[in-house]
C-alpha cells in the first residue's frame, strides 16, 4: 500500500514537471487523495471488481495494476496508451485487463455505468462489486442521484466513493451541498452510508472491506464520503490561488497522506528510514524508466483517426469484444 | 405469409432473441408487467421474469446508463425510451458516452446496446408525444439509426440491431405501430443494417424518406402517376449508416430529388441529403432538390387543424411531386 502511494506521488509530481516542461500539454491531479484511493483498492480484487474511475484516481489505478509506464504513455499522448491510445486528455483512466472502465470528462456519468455493471453482476449470478469514484461536485448531478437510486432499489453490490476534497475547481463545498457529508443522503437512498478520513489509508481499507463484505453478501450498495485535500490546483490550467486563501493552502499541507502513513509504518517498526529510501528509489526510478520510454514511443498514426468507430472486422482487430463481458 | 402490423414485427424480433440469447436484457419504463405504453414488450415479463424485463425508475438518464453499464459487463441491454419527446435527459449518456466508448477506448470497450423509442405524430400527442428526434442522433458518430417503415424491417433490423456490436438508435413511427400492416416472413429474419429500399420503382423523379413518411409517399406518387408523373421511393431504413449509393443512384436515372420528412425543416436530416445530392450529383439535376418537411415551429400542437398544418401528407408531398416534375 505504501509502496503504491509513494510511486503515484512520484508519477504525479513528475507530470506537472513535464507540464512546466512544456511536454505535457495538460495534467490534472490526485496529489492529497492517495490514501483514500489506495486504502479503498486494497478491499478489492483486482481483475475482479470493478472501478468507474474519474480524473483523479491515479493511486486507485496503480494500485489495481495501472504502470507507471502505462500511465506515462497517457501523459505523452503515445498509442501504447492503455486508456485510450492517446485519444483522451491524460488521466482519463482505463484499463481493460484491470477491469477499470473507460471514462469520458462528463462528470457522474460514470456512476451509472457502475449501476449496470453491478446490476448485470447480479443478474448472471457473478460474485463481482462494482466500485465508482466521483469528487463531491459530482454529487450535485442528476446521473450521480439516479444511479445511487437505481443501486438502492435493486440492493447491488456497488460502492460509491466520493472523494470530498471541499473544492470543485473553485466552487466551495458550502455552495455544493447543504450537509456536512454527503454519506448523510445514503439513508434517503436507503443504502448504507459512511464518513471516511480519506487521509487515513488503513481507516479507508476498514471502510471500503466492510463495503465490499456488504455488497458481496448481498447487503446492497454503500456511500462513502472520504474526505481528502487536494494540494494542486484543479488541473494545469488553474490556480488555486486566486480562489483560495494563503492559510488554507499552507494548512493543506499538513494533511499529507502519504507522510502520515509513513509516519504511522515507521512509528510501528514496520519501515525504516533506509527501507523507505530504497522504496523511494525505486520509484523514482519506476517514474524516469516510464517517461523515458514513453518519450521515444510512437505518436499515433493520423490515418487511424477514422478508426474504432464501430466496431472493425476481426481481422483488422484482433480480440475486439462485444461488450466488457470476459 | 402473415399478415402482422408493425408493432407485432417489434414484439416478435424482442421475443426471439430474448429466447436465443440470455444475455439480452430489456428495460425500460412501464415494459414488465404492462408490457409498455403501446404493448411492445407484451408478454415477456410473464415469460422471462422481472430480472431480465425490467421496470426501471421513471429516469431516463440512468435508463441508458445503467443500460451502457450492464453492456460493459456482458449484457444485451435494449432500452424502452417510452416516447422519443422524453429521451433527451439521455442524450449525455447516448452522445458522450454510448457513441464514444469504442472510439475513445481505441477498441478496448465495446456497448452494444440498443435504444429503442416510439416518435412521431399524427396521434394527438401534442408537443411532448409527437416528435421526431432521428437529426440529433443522425449527427453523432458512432451510433447507427435505424427507423424501420415495414414490420418485416421493423422485426428483421431489431433482430440485427441486438446482434449488432455497437449501439443503435432503434425509432419506431407510433402511428405507424397499428396502421401499417404487412407480411412477415417465417423463419429467422436478419435484415442488414444500412442498404435502403426501393418501395416503388419510377424513372421522372426520386422521393427520398423514412418512417411513416415513406407511406406518405407511396400514396402521394399513386396519386402523381395519374397525372403521368413515374416517381421512384426510397425508404432509408437506416440514416446512420446511410445507402448514399442507393440514393445517388436513382438520381441518376430520374434527375429529380425530393426529400420528405415528418421533423422540422431546418437541419432536419433531409438537409444532409440533400447536400449529398448537390455535391455528388450536380451533374445529373435537372431540378433544384426540394424538400417537404413540418415547419419550423418548436413542436407539434395538440388541437387538430394546427396537428394537421404541422404534419407532412399525401396531399402536400404530392403537391410538391408536381412541381417538382413540372420544373
Amino acid at each position: 500500500m505504501y509502496r503504491h502511494m509513494v510511486l503515484a506521488r512520484a508519477l504525479d509530481r513528475r507530470m506537472w514537471v513535464l507540464n512546466r516542461q512544456g511536454k505535457a500539454p495538460f495534467v490534472i491531479s490526485g496529489q492529497g487523495h492517495e490514501a483514500a484511493q489506495v486504502g479503498a483498492a486494497a478491499a478489492l480484487r483486482p481483475g475482479v471488481d470493478w472501478l468507474a474511475p474519474y480524473y483523479r484516481d491515479l493511486a486507485f489505478c496503480v494500485a489495481l495494476g495501472m504502470t507507471a509506464r502505462d500511465f506515462m504513455m497517457g501523459v505523452f499522448a503515445r498509442t501504447e496508451d492503455p486508456s485510450s491510445a492517446g485519444r483522451q486528455m491524460p488521466s482519463h483512466f482505463g484499463l481493460r485487463r484491470a477491469r477499470i472502465i473507460t471514462t469520458s470528462s462528463v462528470v457522474a456519468t460514470q456512476v451509472v455505468h457502475a449501476a449496470g455493471i453491478a446490476y448485470a453482476a447480479k443478474l448472471r449470478q457473478l460474485d463481482e462489486v462494482a466500485v465508482t469514484c466521483v469528487g463531491e461536485g459530482s454529487t450535485s448531478k442528476g446521473d450521480w442521484h439516479e444511479a445511487l437510486n437505481f443501486a438502492a432499489v435493486h440492493r447491488l453490490p456497488f460502492i460509491c466513493i466520493v472523494q470530498d476534497n471541499d473544492y470543485a475547481i473553485s466552487v466551495p463545498h458550502r455552495l455544493q451541498m447543504g450537509v456536512e457529508s454527503v454519506a448523510e443522503r445514503a439513508q434517503g437512498y436507503g443504502m448504507a452510508g459512511a464518513t471516511v478520513d480519506g487521509g487515513d489509508v488503513l481507516a479507508m481499507y476498514d471502510a471500503t472491506r466492510e463495503a465490499v463484505e456488504r455488497a458481496r453478501s448481498g447487503g446492497g450498495p454503500t456511500l462513502i464520503d472520504a474526505k481528502v485535500a487536494r494540494f494542486t490546483s484543479h488541473s494545469s490550467d488553474d490556480d488555486q490561488r486566486r480562489y483560495r486563501p494563503q492559510e488554507e493552502l499552507e494548512a493543506l499541507l499538513r494533511r499529507d497522506p502519504l507522510e502520515r502513513f509513513r509516519n504511522y509504518l515507521v512509528d510501528e517498526g514496520l519501515l525504516t528510514d533506509d527501507s523507505d529510501e530504497r522504496v523511494q528509489q525505486e520509484c523514482t526510478a519506476e517514474v524516469d524508466e516510464a517517461v523515458r520510454a514513453a518519450e521515444a514511443a510512437p505518436h499515433p498514426d493520423a490515418a487511424d483517426l477514422e478508426r474504432h468507430v464501430f466496431a472493425e472486422p476481426p481481422s483488422s482487430s484482433e480480440g475486439e469484444g462485444r461488450g466488457g463481458g470476459d | 405469409m402473415p399478415v402482422k402490423t408493425l408493432i407485432e414485427g417489434v414484439r416478435e424480433a424482442l421475443a426471439e432473441e430474448m429466447e436465443r440469447d440470455e444475455r439480452v436484457w430489456v428495460l425500460g419504463e412501464d415494459v414488465g408487467r404492462k408490457g409498455g405504453v403501446f404493448l411492445a414488450t407484451e408478454g415477456l415479463h410473464g415469460r422471462y421474469g422481472e430480472g431480465r424485463v425490467l421496470d426501471t425508475p421513471l429516469a431516463e438518464s440512468s435508463i441508458v446508463g445503467v443500460a451502457i453499464g450492464a453492456a460493459l459487463n456482458g449484457l444485451i441491454p435494449v432500452a424502452e425510451i417510452q416516447f422519443a419527446d422524453f429521451i433527451h435527459p439521455a442524450f449525455d449518456q447516448i452522445v458522450s458516452e454510448a457513441a464514444r466508448i469504442r472510439y475513445r477506448s481505441n477498441g478496448d470497450w465495446g456497448c452494444p446496446i440498443v435504444i429503442r423509442a416510439p416518435f412521431g405524430g399524427g396521434v394527438h400527442g401534442g408537443l411532448y408525444h409527437s416528435q421526431s428526434v432521428e437529426a440529433f442522433y443522425a449527427h453523432v458518430p458512432g451510433l447507427k439509426v435505424v427507423i424501420p417503415s415495414t414490420p418485416a424491417d421493423a422485426k428483421g433490423l431489431l433482430k440485427t440491431a441486438i446482434r449488432d456490436p455497437d449501439p443503435v438508435m432503434f425509432f419506431e413511427h407510433k402511428k405507424a405501430y397499428r396502421l401499417i400492416k404487412g407480411e412477415i416472413p417465417d423463419g429467422e429474419l436478419l435484415t442488414p443494417i444500412g442498404p435502403a429500399a426501393v418501395r416503388r420503382e419510377g424513372t421522372g423523379l426520386t422521393c427520398v424518406s423514412w418512417g411513416l413518411m415513406v407511406h406518405h409517399c407511396l400514396e402521394a406518387a399513386e396519386a402523381v402517376a395519374a397525372d403521368g408523373i413515374s416517381a421512384e421511393v426510397i425508404d432509408l431504413r437506416t440514416l446512420r449508416p446511410l445507402d448514399r449509393e442507393a440514393i445517388l443512384r436513382s438520381v441518376e436515372k430520374t434527375a429529380r430529388a425530393l426529400v420528405v420528412h415528418e421533423d422540422n425543416l431546418t437541419g432536419g436530416f433531409g438537409a444532409e441529403i440533400a447536400a449529398i445530392i448537390a455535391q455528388e450529383g450536380f451533374g445529373h439535376l435537372d431540378a433544384p432538390v426540394t424538400r417537404v418537411a413540418a415547419p419550423d415551429v418548436p413542436a407539434m400542437p395538440f388541437n387538430h387543424p394546427q396537428e394537421e398544418a404541422f404534419l407532412p401528407n399525401p396531399e402536400k408531398i404530392a403537391a410538391a411531386m408536381r412541381k417538382l416534375a413540372a420544373y
